[in-house]
């Protein structure tokens, strides 16, 4: 069980970027009857997402995030010792995004960055890999960075994913401030590795002319390639009613807390009826749980960051409780406790 | 328990004025699509602490085949 401990390390700043271009998906009728997608948007709860331009990528959304928040809280970029970036869209297959990213911030040769390839449990934990790097002495700030391009990931004639996922990105520092303890649940069940995957494109089934090759998927006609998203959105049910509340319960015990002790519990946005249904069976109300999947659908890793950033923005001053849960592909799934001071989050920026 | 999971099925199905036999086919029914299979999930969780599998709904074909699993699951 990877439970894992820190003491005093915090979010000091964060910041979001998401794409201009919006997708309002009670219009988005291109490939399905309007009856249809109305009962998909009334189900899934996701009226608009936000899709990057053909040229655009994660890594452009994280960098305009970054930026905003370097200018927004005068960091100085010589003290960031660790760049992180999270996303199962990278701008390449190599280099890791990361490195591009250290040279288009302007960040210092000294930075050490490397790519951590996880989807919607990734936030959590980047954020446990960011808060074990800043407890060493020799680390001042650690700069995470998690985006996504969904939108480019799933085919829009695919019905069972085509209305739920969209694009965003976003910045955080990690350093050394007097929050006390902080805890962390990390899991991960590769035997339901085949519920949400790309099965072509890597090299156990390499990119080719038959895996480009738009085909009809299951009986009730659903359209995609083998390089495109697929998801058993049932199992993927089914896993998150087994493991989730199991898993919450064991993070509380292990930090001897309770779930009406936190000011905030951010969930990863999966669609509105999972989430809703999860937060029932949990006994939570309501007002705790922000929610961005109407504005923005499942943005994968970047769904919790974004939450936080788009919806608690003047909601942290002081010191707060938040409890994060991240769940999906994978299987992999984490849970945290983090205890906050004063986290300055700056105006969410669109590009 | 019959009665409270034909509730559920309407539910799940969206057809809370038409009546549910224990030998409709759950493929008749338009609504039978991935989304009514979360519902379903979701109310099985609910009232009955049962969990079906996405492979299981496929295999059954009728109301009835599905009560059966539930109740084998249930003792």
């Amino acid at each position: 069980m990877a439970n894992l401990s820190y003491t005093n390390v915090g979010i000091t700043s964060m910041a979001g970027a998401i794409p201009k271009n919006k997708i309002v998906n009670r219009e988005y009728t291109s490939y399905f009857p309007k009856d249809v997608v109305m009962d998909i948007v009334d189900k899934t709860g996701v009226e608009e997402r936000r899709f990057a331009t053909k040229d655009q990528t994660a890594s452009d959304l994280c960098q305009a995030a970054a930026e905003q928040l370097f200018l927004d809280n005068s960091i100085e970029k010589s003290e960031i010792d660790i760049l992180l970036f999270i996303t199962q869209t990278p701008d390449y297959r190599m280099p890791a995004t990361s490195i591009t990213l250290q040279h288009r911030l302007g960040l210092p040769k000294t930075t050490a960055a490397f790519d951590i390839n996880l989807g919607c449990s990734g936030f959590v934990y980047g954020l446990s890999v960011a808060y074990a790097y800043a407890t060493m002495p020799t680390v001042r700030k650690v700069l995470v960075l998690d985006g996504e391009t969904r939108s480019k990931v799933y085919h829009p004639k695919d019905r069972k994913t085509g209305f739920i996922f969209g694009d965003a990105g976003v910045a955080a520092i990690i350093e050394k401030q007097e929050v006390g303890n902080s805890y962390f649940s990390l899991n991960s069940d590769g035997s339901k590795s085949d519920l949400i995957k790309i099965d072509a494109g890597g090299y156990r089934n390499p990119s080719s002319s038959e895996t480009t090759q738009e085909k009809v998927v299951d009986a009730n006609g659903n359209i995609r390639t083998d390089e495109h998203g697929y998801m058993n959105g049932p199992d993927v049910f089914n896993f998150v009613l087994r493991e989730i509340p199991k898993n919450i319960k064991e993070i509380l015990k292990f930090a001897g807390k309770n779930l009406e002790d936190f000011d905030y519990v951010v969930f990863h946005q999966a669609n509105k009826f999972m989430n809703d249904y999860l937060a029932k069976k949990l006994k939570l109300e309501s007002t705790k749980v922000p929610s961005t999947i109407a504005k923005y659908g499942n943005t994968s890793s970047v769904s919790i960051p974004i939450t936080i950033v788009d919806q608690l923005r003047y909601k942290l001053e002081g010191e707060k409780q938040l409890f994060l849960c991240g769940f999906g592909v994978g299987m992999s799934w984490a849970t945290a406790v983090i205890p906050t001071k004063n986290i300055k989050i700056s105006k969410l920026v669109e590009l | 328990m019959k009665e409270k999971f034909l509730e559920v099925i309407k539910e799940a199905l969206d057809v809370e004025s038409v009546e549910i036999e224990l030998t409709d086919k759950l493929a008749d029914f338009d609504a039978w699509d991935s989304m009514a299979r979360l519902s379903l999930i979701a109310l099985l969780d609910e009232h009955f602490e049962v969990e079906v599998t996405d492979a299981e709904f496929d295999k059954t074909e009728t109301v009835q085949a599905l009560f059966e699993l539930v109740k084998t699951r249930m003792a």
